[in-house]
């Protein structure tokens, strides 16, 4: 299949399907959503409130706990539950605690690999678990943001908008794509691995598993997180050009019908266009850009007898063609997925730029729920900027922005860079990452600063050379991931919440619009140059330098 | 601790209908539609003896045989994996130049691309279709067979290497 007609499908699918999916969730998040009776019956006594933004947080808080004390314990006594057909022993404190953290937060970094170290148990029961409910925890904060903006005095109640997200979206989404699978040849089966007899005689255990309810939740919720160590380029979790489509449309689609549930519940359709608009402009940027640089041939055979007409193949897949390497490398580090079609420590060195990029910026569609959130704080200081700029008072949604807003803007902004600049240079400078680097220079640096990038993001795709199963990285890429997960959430919605308390001003001609394309540009112009100021140093010591290095031999 | 009772209210109906009902619909649904992809697409003898998957690549060693793509855990097919080289690096240049002994390329004759680098997962089950013509001289020689009929095994497009190595010893059983 051509690339052009994978990279149709893919987007064109996606883009069109994320209009009606859009649709849907607005319904389902609306005031008088489907199954409310139920939800309410299933959440008892609190189902019935209605919560202020401070109050919602705590029962997401209190929810995130219960879920990580749950699989904490599920990872913790593996060895002793069921579904355990081919033994899988006890694991690591600081492994438990890692994978806990990580599921739990939507990341899906993985310092194990699954069909070595994971029972059917656990992997279905804890890590399949959480796949859906983080998600659903994601998706159910942006609604609440929605309707602060709205200008609604509460925010709704995190006991239904979770149940909401989790059965009227995730469950039947990912029965269909699950189904797709099915039919595109994945495998789903509980038996065991099996043995084979080669034609040479040899023997080979073969892995299996109930691989496709696994992928298709990890597809749908940016959860990223493999059945396999290898993940989507795994021939059981990969077999076939049609669920290589699907599973890149699906990892796209829910965070893309965010904007479009965004606009409807604030109302502000026009204005939800403009940033999806911005978005789809990074995002063929990036992409332009990793297919660009992929198509160069492996640089290390210079010289060899070699046939360098095909770009590099080093860790990609010949099923799931040329384009899927640097199209899912963008596509899943936009979205904060983190599943991978290719190997990323393999990509060639500039090509690496485009998922570093993706992850430092993290806004491009992003996480389900949590990018547009995350765009949202960009959104605020691009119009705090433009007012500044021009001399206006700045406001969004009618309400002034003013300095308490910008204070916790500024601290949303100030936290991404510092986890992964931060937790770069200590690794870097120490034992504790310069002695698990797989690679020596400037590629060695780019290992330890992906990987800090992918826990800060809540990302999960690695440079998987570095060898991060160790206690400081499993501890250190946990606290990460935590602190990355609840501060971006916790604070967009204290400052739509001090929005909702101010009295709304009118929209005049005097009114910085927000929903014309002129604001588009200057969105762009902020995170572009933010993103820049923050993080081109870096870029220039790992990717940049790597790339140099090479061109110099 | 309200706020708990409730979280583990949801929890609960949320693990009975996404850990328990969902996997159980899908695996379901792929015994009726899809039974032979959703038990890995086995290959098995007459006596019921597994040969291999379809989709999983195998080590092979023999001249007689289709070789794979290399495999950076060695076709583990319980422990799969990249190489995660760098690839501008040495490590992956020396396998470069292994390789390029094993087949014997020149620059006259230079060797296809998917053959010199390993696949994601390290099981890639194709090679391209160069790749196998590539090896059609090696494998007629060591079959005593003409170099058209091993190629009567290839279809058009990538080449299942299992598939294909099944064929050939079929050719070779009849001859």
């Amino acid at each position: 299949m051509s690339s052009t007609l994978v990279l149709l499908l893919t987007l064109g699918g996606a883009l069109v399907l994320s209009w009606p999916l859009g649709r849907w969730l607005a319904v389902v998040f609306s005031a008088t959503g489907p199954c409310d009776r139920i939800f309410q019956a299933t959440a008892g006594l609190l189902g019935r409130e209605d919560q202020t933004w401070s109050r919602y947080l705590l029962a997401m808080g209190s929810f995130n706990v219960l879920m990580f004390v749950i699989v904490a314990i599920i990872l913790g006594t593996q060895q002793a539950l069921p579904f355990n057909p081919d033994g899988k022993g006890p694991l690591t404190w600081d492994l438990i605690f890692n994978t806990t953290a990580s599921f739990v937060t939507n990341t899906n970094l993985q310092h194990y690999s699954g069909e070595v170290s994971m029972s059917y148990f656990s992997q279905l029961g804890a890590l399949m678990f959480m796949q859906f409910v983080s998600a659903a925890t994601g998706i159910a904060c942006l609604a609440a943001l929605a309707r602060a903006l709205a200008g609604a005095p509460t925010v709704g109640n995190f006991f239904i908008d979770v149940q909401r997200a989790t059965f009227l979206v995730l469950i039947p989404m990912s029965f269909i794509v699950a189904g797709l699978y099915v039919l595109g040849g994945m495998p789903m089966t509980f038996g065991g691995a099996v043995e084979a007899r080669t034609l040479e005689g040899a023997v080979q255990t073969i892995a299996r598993g109930p691989v496709a309810a696994f992928v298709a939740i990890k597809q749908l919720g940016t959860n990223g997180g493999g059945f396999f160590g290898p993940n989507s380029t795994h021939p059981f979790e990969n077999p076939s050009m049609l669920t290589n489509i699907v599973s890149m449309i699906a990892l796209v689609i829910i965070p893309m019908a965010c904007v479009w549930m965004f606009g409807r519940i604030t109302g502000r359709m026009r204005h939800a266009a403009v940033v999806f608009g911005v978005m789809l402009v990074l995002l063929a940027g990036k992409l332009s850009w990793s297919v660009w640089h992929e198509s160069a041939p492996t640089p290390a055979f210079n010289g060899l007898p070699i046939a360098a007409d095909v770009g590099n193949l080093e860790g990609k897949e010949l099923r799931l063609g040329a384009l899927t390497g640097p199209l899912w490398a963008v596509l899943t580090t936009s979205t904060s997925n983190g599943s991978v079609g290719a190997m990323h420590d393999s990509l060639n060195p500039l090509t690496g730029l485009a998922p570093l990029t993706g992850m430092w910026l993290n806004e491009t569609f992003g996480g389900v729920g949590v990018g547009m959130i995350n765009m949202f704080v960009y959104i605020i200081v691009a119009v705090f900027l433009a007012g500044m700029m021009i001399g206006r008072t700045p406001e969004y949604c009618g309400k002034r922005v003013e300095t308490r807003e910008m204070l916790l803007a500024s601290a949303t902004l100030f936290f991404h860079p510092l986890f992964i600049l931060g937790g770069t240079a200590i690794f870097a400078a120490t034992h504790w990452g310069a002695g698990t680097i797989s690679n020596a220079g400037p590629h060695g640096f780019s290992q330890i600063l992906y990987e800090f990038s992918s826990a800060a993001a809540n990302n999960g795709s690695g440079f998987e050379g570095l060898g991060d199963n160790t206690v400081p990285w499993n501890v250190a890429t946990s606290l990460v991931m935590l602190l990355a997960r609840y501060i971006p959430i916790a604070l967009p919605l204290a400052i739509a919440g001090s929005l909702a308390r101010k009295p709304r001003v009118a929209e005049t001609a005097g009114t910085l619009p927000v929903d014309v394309p002129t604001f588009g540009v200057m969105l762009l112009g902020v995170i572009v140059l933010l993103g820049a100021l923050t993080f081109l140093p870096a870029a220039l010591l790992g990717p940049v330098a790597d790339h140099l290095v090479n061109l110099s031999r | 601790m309200k706020l708990f009772i409730a979280s583990i209210r949801i929890l609960a109906a949320a693990f009975v209908v996404c850990c328990i009902a969902y996997p159980l619909a899908v695996w379901g649904f792929g015994r009726v539609v899809a039974p032979d992809s959703a038990e890995g697409r086995l290959i098995r003898t007459a006596d019921g003896t597994v040969v291999g998957s379809r989709l999983i690549a195998q080590a092979f060693a023999s001249p007689r045989y289709f070789w794979p793509r290399p495999s950076a855990v060695d076709y583990n097919a319980a422990g799969a994996g990249g190489s995660n080289l760098n690839p501008s690096g040495e490590k992956l240049r020396a396998r470069g130049e292994e390789i390029v002994a094993r087949y014997g390329a020149t620059p006259e004759r230079p060797l296809p691309a998917d053959l010199a680098t390993a696949s994601g997962a390290g099981l890639d089950p194709h090679i391209s279709r160069e790749a196998a013509d590539y090896q059609v001289e090696r494998i007629a020689a060591a079959r005593g067979l003409s170099p058209e009929q091993v190629r009567g095994v290839l279809g058009s497009g990538l080449v299942n290497v299992l598939e294909a190595n099944l064929a050939l010893d079929a050719i070779s059983s009849r001859e």
